[in-house]
């Protein structure tokens, strides 16, 4: 299961990345495996996402989101 | 006078940064460029408790050493470059207490820099009110350097964070965060060896980003990129081993450091915000609402200084011919200086009422809603979510627009924004369009509430989003992007705007137009005014004398006299000769040699084509005086008697001025936001293609 499919308000836990390079500014921005990670809200038109994770909202597309793979 | 010592302020976006800067340096700061790339440098000085005065340099937000846009690029090189003006002798790093977490990893970063640091923990009153408890005595032995609690909005904890910038040493005391040499032992060895450094961190720093530091020679840059191959080293895989090694650090020094509630205040609090103003309908009404005040406004609130400055500079060259002799020392310090430097201040109004909106904008939080709202859509033609705002401001004007696509980090996104931004109809066109529309459109009402000329002008506009988005959207498969475009952004909470960063915005937006952008328009209004008052040969000598003969002289009225004798003498001009040189080029478009003359003059800005149209057909009074311009335009006549002005010349007019770059203003400023002026040449280049084009084919068509 990726993050992308989370409906609002569902949650998960981080477990790893399909991709290197979106993975490293996910992890700098505090997207790390073994992280909680919530869908706060989706934007109007259904993408981008925007979730909670680390104590703070970040954004992020649903392709972006697909990349991370949840326990 | 020199400053004792010199820090430096890193810290995630928003954080408080700039308002911690404006509070440190108060008035005392300026804006500048950093060497060789457009991020501004803003510096200030702050006056110590124990007499030493310490110049702040303000370095980008960033929230990692990672660089991820060009002006995040520059932090690293700054702290990382030895003995230039800008290195740094001491680092404030400033946290956002209400989220430690991802705060410390770039604390962790410079930290491991080995250059002495202190940290200003801001916004410390808004995580005791969300029942964050911070252990800051703890928290600073664990770091090994002193932690500040800041408000920096508050202005409390200021002279603390003074006092502990002038106690601080000139050792780095920081502890070892993680063990850097583990990520890449050999290879950072051998880099250590190579640049002769005993930093490990900085090593495995230069083996990431070595192709982008300016301050390394290229031969060692190849060295150290041999050396990569020699040890197999990937940098994105090493770049995850690190921050998750940070992180697992981090942890550790929270674990009892920071006791968080289950869910903060604020959090709660935007969250309900939020479900309004990203609401599926409520969201993009309250968006509409939003830009709808804002370009009302750019244009209200700036008329009223516009003109004030417009009546000024009026009266100065009113002053300057009363007092100065009569000649072409006059007439170029008149016509040529200040009429120019009129043209450059007359756009101050509209670019601190658009920074103004930005900054708040920005400042709030809202402008990350609008891209999270808009980003869909805008992706689908090559744009970005933060397109949106300098889109709309281009209705006003493009030249505060161009400066503020600076938000936008990638790369690509920005330069097509820039491109087409110049496409939207700006306040420039509307004079030229109304004295067009209305000179052929009838005005009459077509089912029941249409008035013709109000839907023509609606086209227009309407005409230059559309074409702006077509462009747009061409430009994203024809420019190659130079990183891969993602959006992981930070949303961050609400919060009041800070006045004061609003009014400094407005005050550095409007100088830096005005010092940068200037120059250019100065020259070209210069190079234009030679042009319209000079002509080859003896011509104006000529005409001079042929006017001054006393049958010509008593019949006519002095004024009328000197309308004649300026109409002549423009079409006698260098300019005037230049419109009949182009008059073959411009033919199959219809416009005649005259009109010609108004679209060189009207290069500097083109609601100056108003004012040569007057000059042209020597009209009586002023030329804002529009219906006397109309009536003259109305009777012009072709030399085979037919009239000038026709629907297909209008319209074709129209196009030529909604497509065309006629805005030095605009060349200049799009040239100082890249630095590269391919790029204001291609603009012009494709701007006056589909000028020349769209025209030739509403001629053709309308004819």
């Amino acid at each position: 299961m990726t993050l992308s499919q989370l409906e609002v308000g569902e949650t998960g836990i981080v477990k790893e990345f399909t991709d290197l390079e979106m993975s490293v500014k996910l992890m700098e921005m505090g997207c790390l495996p073994g992280e909680t990670v919530k869908v706060s809200r989706i934007a109007p038109l259904g993408d981008p996402i925007a979730i909670h994770v680390s104590g703070y909202q970040l954004s992020l597309r649903k392709f972006e989101a697909s990349t991370i793979i949840l326990k | 006078m020199k400053a004792d010592i010199r820090v430096a302020l890193v810290g995630n976006p928003n954080t408080g940064k700039s308002t911690l800067f404006n509070a440190l340096t108060g008035l005392n700061q300026k804006v500048g460029n950093f060497p060789g790339v457009t991020v501004d440098k803003k510096t200030g000085i702050s006056q110590l408790p124990d007499g030493r005065r310490a110049e702040i340099v303000d370095l980008p937000g960033t929230y990692s050493l990672y660089p991820k846009s060009r002006d995040e690029s520059i932090v690293f090189s700054v702290l990382a470059e030895r003995d230039t003006e800008l290195t740094p002798d001491l680092i404030v790093v400033i946290l956002d207490a209400t989220n430690l977490k991802r705060n410390l990893l770039l604390y962790t970063q410079v930290a491991d820099l080995k250059i002495p640091v202190i940290v200003a923990l801001n916004m410390i009153d808004m995580a005791n009110k969300g029942g964050i408890t911070i252990d800051t005595a703890l928290l600073s032995k664990k770091l090994g350097v002193s932690v500040v609690p800041v408000s920096a909005r508050k202005l409390e904890g200021i002279n603390e964070l003074k006092q502990a910038i002038s106690y601080a040493n000139k050792i780095a005391l920081q502890q070892d965060s993680i063990d850097v040499r583990s990520v890449a032992p050999e290879l950072i060895s051998d880099i250590c060896e190579e640049v002769k450094t005993n930093n490990p961190y900085f090593a495995l720093q230069l083996a990431h980003q070595h192709e982008t530091l300016k301050f390394l020679k290229p031969e060692e840059s190849d060295r150290i990129e041999a050396l990569e191959h020699k040890h197999s080293f990937h940098s994105q895989k090493a770049q995850a081993t690190e921050t998750i090694a940070r992180y697992n650090y981090i942890n550790d020094v929270l674990y009892d450091t920071v006791k968080t509630p289950a869910a903060a205040h604020d959090e709660s609090i935007s969250n309900k915000i939020d479900k309004i103003l990203t609401h599926r309908v409520f969201g993009f009404i309250i968006f509409l609402g939003v830009l709808l005040f804002m370009f009302q406004s750019i244009f209200a609130w700036s008329s009223y200084p516009q003109s004030l400055i417009e009546d000024g500079f009026v009266w100065v060259e009113g002053l300057l011919r009363g007092v100065m002799p009569e000649g072409p020392l006059a007439d170029l310090l008149i016509d040529g200086v200040v009429a120019g430097l009129s043209g450059v201040l007359v756009f101050i109004p509209q670019i601190a009422v658009l920074f103004a909106f930005i900054s708040i904008l920005e400042d709030t939080g809202y402008m990350a809603r609008v891209t999270f709202m808009m980003d869909k859509i805008m992706r689908k033609v090559g744009l970005n979510g933060k397109s949106v705002v300098p889109l709309i401001g281009g209705f006003a004007c493009a030249v505060p627009s161009i400066m503020s696509t600076r938000t936008i980090e990638n790369w690509k996104d920005r330069m097509i924004t820039i491109m087409v931004t110049p496409l939207v109809t700006c306040s420039a066109r509307l004079p030229v369009y109304t004295l067009l529309i209305a000179l052929v459109v009838p005005n009459r009402n077509v089912w029941w509430i249409f008035n013709l000329q109000g839907l023509a002008l609606t086209g227009m506009y309407l005409l230059s989003l559309l074409s702006a988005i077509i462009v747009a959207w061409v430009m994203k498969f024809v420019l190659k992007a130079r990183e891969r475009g993602y959006f992981i952004m930070e949303l961050p909470v609400y919060r009041m705007p800070r006045w004061n960063n609003v009014l400094f915005s407005m005050f550095e937006r409007s100088k830096a137009f005005v010092l940068q952008a200037g120059k250019v328009i100065i020259a070209v209004s210069i190079i234009l005014w030679v042009l319209s008052s000079y002509g080859p040969g003896d011509r104006f000598k000529n005409i001079g004398t042929k006017y001054s003969q006393p049958q010509i002289v008593k019949t006519m009225t002095p004024d009328s006299l000197a309308r004649v004798i300026s109409t002549e003498k423009l079409e006698n001009s260098y300019a005037g000769v230049l419109g009949h040189v182009i008059e073959p080029v411009i033919k199959p478009i219809g416009f005649d040699w005259k009109i010609g003359i108004a679209l060189i003059t009207s290069f500097a800005a083109r609601e100056v084509f108003v004012g040569t149209m007057a000059t042209i057909y020597s009209v009586e009074g002023d030329a804002d005086r529009i219906e006397s311009v109309q009536d003259k335009m109305r009777n012009a006549k072709n030399p085979d008697g037919s009239p000038v002005f026709t629907l297909a010349v209008a319209f074709s007019l129209m196009m030529f001025y909604a497509f065309a770059m006629q805005c030095a203003s605009t060349v200049a400023v799009v040239y100082r936001e890249t630095k590269d002026w391919r790029w204001p040449a291609a603009q012009f280049a494709y701007m006056t293609f589909l000028a020349y084009a769209s025209a030739f084919l509403v001629y053709t068509l309308l004819r």
